[in-house]
Order: C-alpha cells, then structure tokens, then sequence
C-alpha cells in the first residue's frame, strides 16, 4: 500500500506571507488568458523580480536597481543569494525565466511560441513557489536541502 | 564506434549505496547494480559503511556530517583499497564531495575529523586517497556514448524523455572542481551527463526548462502542499515539452516525483501520466535488461504499459 503524506487530511491554512497567493494568481491569469506573448513574458519577468524583491526585502535589505546580463531579475538573484548559498538552488530557474522571455521576444512569430510561454508560465510558478515556501518557514529552520545548520560552530 | 585508444576507467570502483538505495531507492540499486553487471563494470560496496549524514545530521552540526562522510571515504581508501567511490544517490555524492572539500581547505573540520576518527578507531580520511564521483560520471567513463550506442543500438528510439537532475548533483559549484572544465566536463548550470548517456541509447531528449529546479523534497513534512505544487510543476512542464518519462538520478527526488504525482491527484484533483523511471533503469532496458531485474515494479509510477508500448521489454 502507497502512503501518500498528508494526502487525506484538510489542508492548513497557510499564511500568505508576501503576498504569494496573489503573485500566483497572476501567473495562473496568464497561464489562461495570455494576450500578447511578448506583453505576458514581460509580465512573467516582472513577476519574477517581484518574487525576489520579497526575499530581498525579508532580508532586511533594498532590492537592487541595477541589471546582470541586461536583466534586474538575474541581479535581483544574486543579491539574494549572497550570504544564502542555499538561495541557489533557484539560480537555474531564475535564468530559464530570463532565457524563455529572449526566446519568446526575440522572435515572436515563431511558431513555438505558445509552447514557450507555457513553458516559462510553470517556471515563474516553480520559483513564486520555492521563495515562498523558504518564507513560509523562515524562523523554522531552512527550506532547502543545502540548509544552513542550526549550529555551525561544530562544537 | 568506441574509441578503443582510450584507457579504461572506473571498471572498478567502491559503491556507496547509502540509506536510500537500501529503502524507497531499493529499485535504483537493483537497476544500478544490474546494469554494472550487463556493462562487466565491477562494484566494490564499501566495507560497513554508514549514514552520510544526509540532512538530518547537516541540520544540526555539519562537522559531524563532514566526519561520517569522511569515514566511508576512510573506510573505501583503507578497508578496501579502491580510490573511487561511487555513489549513486545525490544527497550521499553531495556530502561526500563536500567533505573531501571540507578537509582540503577547512582546518577546523580537519580537527574534528581527526579527533573522532581516533576516537573511533580508524584511520582518518586524507583528501586524494579517494575521490567520489555520481553514477553519471561512472557510466559517462567507464563505458561512454559510443560504448553504450554499440551495446544498444538505439533501443530507447521513439521514446521522449525529461531528464531531472534535481537541485543537489550541481550545487553548490566549489565542491565539484572537476566540473565546469570545458567540452566533455559536466556542468553545473546545464547538466547534460544523462542527456547523453540516454540519447546514446536512442532516446529523444526533450529540451526541459525545470531539470534542476527544486523538487521540494525537503519541505515534504513541513509543508506538504508546497512540495506537491512544485512537483506538480515539473510534471507538468514536463508534460508540456512532450516527455513521455521522466529519468531520475536520485533516490529521493524520484520518490518525491512518484509520491507527489499521486498526492496531486488527491489534494488537488490534477492528474499527470508522465512516468518516473531511473535512468539506470532505461539504460537497463536498452541493455536488454528485464523489467523485474530492474526494479521496475517497484516504481510507484507504472511504467510497464509504456515499455510494453514501445516495445522496450526483451
């Protein structure tokens, strides 16, 4: 028999600390009603930011203004990884994003441009949702597999 | 052809399951341990070995996690004289490439080493006596594209899969110095090792956006819904590039994947039909390798109907 954790018990209300429910809300409006395809990647890009101006805020500090390889959402990326290596681990995602919104705006037309878009939809999801369940446990303990111990002394 | 002028590497080497490949990753090791053997590659398991010290130890001290990986690197190098240690699972090659990086450059994490390792009663792990590599660096040498297309002919052709590293084989990029090196290395932004190994077997690569996004598998406990939202996601991203199946190369993001994928069902009512296979299991397969050999059954994601299907069974 397939245990499947929590499968059958009510969901928890869960606080929507920066308001992530919405940003995802957004994202999904897209994902079903995308208009223009270069509009909707801009979107998703400045989601994106938005996303990591939560963490960077979070962290006490002033999301940057300056851009990394022509893109605020990459520097917004590193300045919230610094001192976080764990933050990496939405590194990939963070670039797939900025990559599908070249695809998607440098040549419109393409006739692979739906497929691209959805595709960069479910990565903009797949990053609101990893910062927002590192925020969701902040003061718990980390999120990420390569979490920042408890005690680092080693003692 | 295989390039017979390149000297063999890695047809011997010490084996790591750790933890996982004994439990939920029990098919991974079958498959693995299956496949070793159709290639005549020889594994050596280390010599009671123990616990990297995964996450749970991670969590709460990091020198003693540096120290249990550090003794089945001892134990490999000095119980069982191998210099290579293979470990399938991506936490443990995590944890162990990390120690060996640990005792290189962190004096402290040496100490530590060297008082409990004499505590213990063993020789203290030095870092050269062995290295660790992951089971796509084992494959990727000691048989390689031409070696596997030769041993395959294309018996994966037809089949559209993603290929999902997860978030740990990569990161963080120090501890992985070989990588990054230029054409023929693994890299740590586009991971590519299992792409190649599978298309040598005929399988058709999709181009996946999410191949090293987060799974969530740490979070499974806490926070179960977000876990499942985010394999969610990567199912269906993988849906959306036209994947038939998804290759793992980790014991704990497959089980993440297969549990997930039938919690999604449940909690939120969305179904997905894309399969959950090891790639040691598609390898497998293309080797001629039958299905039950290989775990297979053993998936929670069935997959017999599409290796029926696409006419994968020997």
């Amino acid at each position: 028999m397939t245990v499947i954790i929590g499968a059958d018990t009510p969901p928890k209300p869960r606080k929507d600390i920066g308001g992530f429910d919405a940003i995802e809300a957004r994202i999904d409006a897209i994902a079903s009603n995308p208009g223009s395809a270069a509009e909707a990647a801009r979107e998703l890009v400045t989601i994106g930011e938005e996303i990591l101006e939560c963490w960077i805020k979070a962290r006490g500090e002033d999301p940057v203004d300056e851009e990394r390889e022509g893109f605020r959402l990459i520097a917004l990326h590193r300045q919230g990884a610094r001192g976080e290596p764990s933050f990496n681990a939405c590194r990939e995602t963070v670039r797939e994003l900025a990559y599908h919104y070249n695809l998607i705006t440098l040549d419109p037309s393409h006739p692979d441009t739906e497929k691209r878009l959805r595709l960069a939809v479910m990565v903009a999801k797949h990053l609101c949702l990893f910062v927002s369940g590192k925020m969701q446990v902040a003061g718990l303990g980390e999120f990420c597999c390569s979490s920042r111990p408890l005690r680092s002394d080693g003692q | 052809m295989a390039d017979k002028s390149k000297p063999k590497t890695y047809q011997e080497v010490g084996y790591y399951p750790g933890c996982a490949l004994e439990g939920t990753g029990h098919a991974y090791n079958r498959s693995t341990k299956a496949v070793a053997g159709k290639l005549g590659l020889k594994l050596k398991e280390v010599s009671n070995w123990n616990c990297c010290g995964a996450m749970e130890v991670k969590n709460i001290d990091p020198k003693i996690q540096t120290y249990l990986s550090a003794r089945v690197l001892s134990n490999a190098a000095h119980l069982d004289k191998v210099d290579v240690v293979m470990a399938p699972c991506n936490g443990c090659y995590h944890n162990l490439k990390k120690a060996e990086y640990d005792l290189t450059y962190d004096p402290e994490s040496r100490a530590v080493v060297d008082r409990l390792s004499t505590k213990a009663g063993h020789a203290a792990f030095e870092p050269g006596q062995a290295k660790t590599i992951h089971a796509l660096d084992w494959i990727k040498e000691a048989i390689g594209e031409d070696g596997l297309r030769e041993r395959t002919r294309g018996k994966l052709a037809g089949l559209k899969v993603a290929n999902y590293y997860g978030c740990m084989y990569t990161r963080p990029r120090h501890i992985f110095p070989e990588k990054d090196q230029g054409p023929g290395s693994e890299s740590t932004s586009e991971p590519h090792f299992m792409d190649d190994l599978l298309a040598a077997a005929g399988a058709e690569n999709v181009d996946f956006p999410l191949k090293t996004a987060c799974c969530g598998g740490a979070h499974t406990l806490s926070d179960s819904d977000t876990s499942t939202k985010l394999v969610l996601n990567i199912l269906q991203a993988a849906e959306a590039c036209g994947a038939e199946v998804i290759a793992t190369e980790c014991p704990t993001c497959h089980t993440g994947l297969e549990m997930h994928q039938v919690r999604a069902e449940k909690r939120f009512g969305v179904k997905t039909t894309v399969k959950i296979m090891y790639f040691t299991q598609l390898l497998g397969l293309a080797l001629g390798i039958k299905p039950r050999k290989l775990g297979v059954q053993e998936n929670i994601s069935d997959a017999m109907e599409l290796i029926l299907e696409k006419q994968l069974q020997s």
